[in-house]
């Protein structure tokens, strides 16, 4: 059985008609050509599809997109921030795969550390910590690149966060 | 991908009466286990019944001063909440040691529960595993590579390790699962809601067929304030546990009043520490009886050679861990 949908990504209605059974992500790349967000492992296990969804990051090739009908999503194509520049400028990539999902996910825990969130890196978790290069490596540990771009990722963030 | 029905569920009443007149459906939480698994042709319902509406996911203290987490609350929140970073910060230092920020935006609490093993060979259909296909018999034991496997509350049949980080500060924490089904609700307290594999390795918890949780009940806990999370892995971040201890110490003039133990990582299921909590109660709080304790926990461990190195590994980590509440 299918189900119409009408998905609401970056700003727009999308109306798609899918099986239950579809993930967000081949929604995303392969009924709506929005071919920015990546599929790396479809199994959670690298990030590289990482979308935010009312502004929270999460992965969507966990996500059945069915579940995901009355929420605003923004996938890199929606993105404009000056994150991407800092990407740019501290080499935070080599081949690019992971980058639209590092890109998201650094938005979306960005955010996340603004409403106080604490992280496992953080020692007194009552408390909201400064977003040191250790707070931002383990809030984007969910994130692979097998480039190793890391050092460039983690400054790129780190200067947009000042 | 296995064909599914989809249907969503606006009330408790309505979930629960869903699911006993649905052949063969599950219930669908952030689906970041259950999707996986019906990808990977391990878990085969005909419908998913999404419960992620209802209204559950609210974290508040009741009359009796404990604290109730709705089961639909995800990781991330429930992690964040003042609440539990004040009151039971083991619970928020082990939700944030798993998993990745994405996936615990994600993942509700009820769900992490339920979450399956993450042995290899129960996720390789290819080989046999008793979890998955009942009587098939055991690649880990049969001679296969354990060093990830559990090292208490094994048996014959099935080595496989509890793979939540969450549940084992709740084992700690004493909590109690709150359920729902068209016979009415029950309370089960966490020590009695995983169960060892013994000879029916498949049914892994207490939970009846159709029982929704609604709830995770925290108690009234004092010495929870002064409580830690420590989780040994093979690389610093979003991997799962080799060892994690959760701990809670309460002490008067260097004597141990109040000590929670529970471990992960080397268990079947959530390892609440009980042998240890009666070698510390009474006892001097120093790194002698700490050893002493982790020791006497250990004792009983069954060990192979490619999993030996969690018993020393354990001691050490629940002996750092105790010491560093003092
Ligand atoms: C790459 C990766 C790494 C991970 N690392 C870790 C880690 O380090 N530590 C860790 O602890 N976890 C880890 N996890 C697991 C993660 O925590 C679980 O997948 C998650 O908690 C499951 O929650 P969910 O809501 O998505 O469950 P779902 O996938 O929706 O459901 C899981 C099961 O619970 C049942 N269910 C869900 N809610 C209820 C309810 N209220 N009542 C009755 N039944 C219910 C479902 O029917 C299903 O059988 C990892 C997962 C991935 C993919
Ligand atoms: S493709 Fe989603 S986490 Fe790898
Ligand atoms: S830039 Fe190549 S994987 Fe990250």
């Amino acid at each position: 059985m299918t189900h119409d949908l009408s998905l609401r990504v970056n700003g727009t209605t999308r109306p798609v008609t899918v099986e239950p059974r579809v993930s967000l992500l081949d929604v995303l790349r392969d009924h709506l050509g929005l071919t920015g967000t990546k599929k790396g492992c479809d199994q959670g296990a690298c990030g590289a599809c990482t979308v935010l969804a009312d502004g929270e990051r999460v992965l969507s090739c966990l996500a059945l997109a069915v579940q995901y009908e009355h929420r605003e999503i923004t996938t890199i194509e929606g993105v404009a921030d000056p994150l991407q520049q800092a990407f740019v400028k501290h080499d935070g990539f080599q081949c690019g795969y992971c980058t639209p999902g590092q890109i998201c996910s650094a938005l979306g825990m960005l955010a996340e550390h603004r409403s106080g969130m604490p992280s496992a890196a953080t020692e007194d978790v009552a408390t909201t910590p400064q977003l040191t290069r250790a707070e931002i490596q383990e809030r984007m540990s969910g994130n692979l690149c097998r480039c190793g771009a890391y050092n460039g990722i983690v400054s790129a963030i780190e200067e947009t966060a000042r | 991908m296995r064909r599914f029905t989809y249907v969503t569920a606006n009330t408790v009443t309505d979930a629960v009466k869903t699911k006993a007149t649905t052949p063969n459906a599950k219930y669908l939480g952030g689906g970041t286990n259950l999707v996986d698994l019906i990808r990977a042709d391990i878990e085969h319902p005909d419908t998913l019944i999404d419960i992620t509406r209802l209204p559950l996911a609210d974290v508040e203290e009741i009359s009796t001063g404990a604290v109730r987490i709705g089961a639909l609350t995800r990781n991330s929140h429930a992690a964040a909440h003042p609440l539990i970073r004040t009151r039971y910060p083991v619970l928020t230092q082990a939700i944030l040691a798993g998993a990745s920020g994405q996936l615990r935006n994600m993942a509700t609490v009820g769900g992490n529960l339920l979450q399956r093993t993450r042995c290899h060979y129960f996720y390789d259909t290819a080989a046999p595993c008793n979890k998955r296909s009942p009587g098939e018999g055991c690649a880990a034991l049969n001679g296969g590579y354990t060093r990830n496997h559990a090292v208490l509350g094994t048996s014959r049949n099935c080595i496989a390790t509890h793979p939540s980080d969450m549940a084992v500060a709740l084992a700690a924490l004493d909590a109690v699962v709150e359920t729902e089904s068209a016979e009415g609700n029950r309370r089960i307290p966490i020590e009695d809601f995983h169960k060892p594999p013994g000879e029916t390795p498949y049914s892994e918890t207490t939970l009846g067929e159709n029982e929704l949780i609604t709830a995770i009940e925290l108690p009234v806990l004092p010495p929870a304030r002064n409580s830690r999370y420590r989780k040994v892995r093979d690389r610093s971040s979003y991997a799962f546990a080799l060892v994690s201890v959760a701990a809670a110490l309460e002490t008067e003039n260097g004597r141990i009043t109040n000590a929670r133990l529970a471990l992960g990582g080397v268990g079947t299921h959530p390892w609440r520490a009980r042998t240890a909590e009666s070698v510390l109660k009474g006892a001097p709080a120093t790194e002698s009886t700490f050893r002493e304790a982790a020791e006497a926990e250990l004792s009983t461990a069954t060990l192979l050679p490619d999993n030996a190195f969690k018993a020393p590994l354990a001691v050490r980590t629940i002996t750092a861990t105790l010491t560093s509440l003092t």
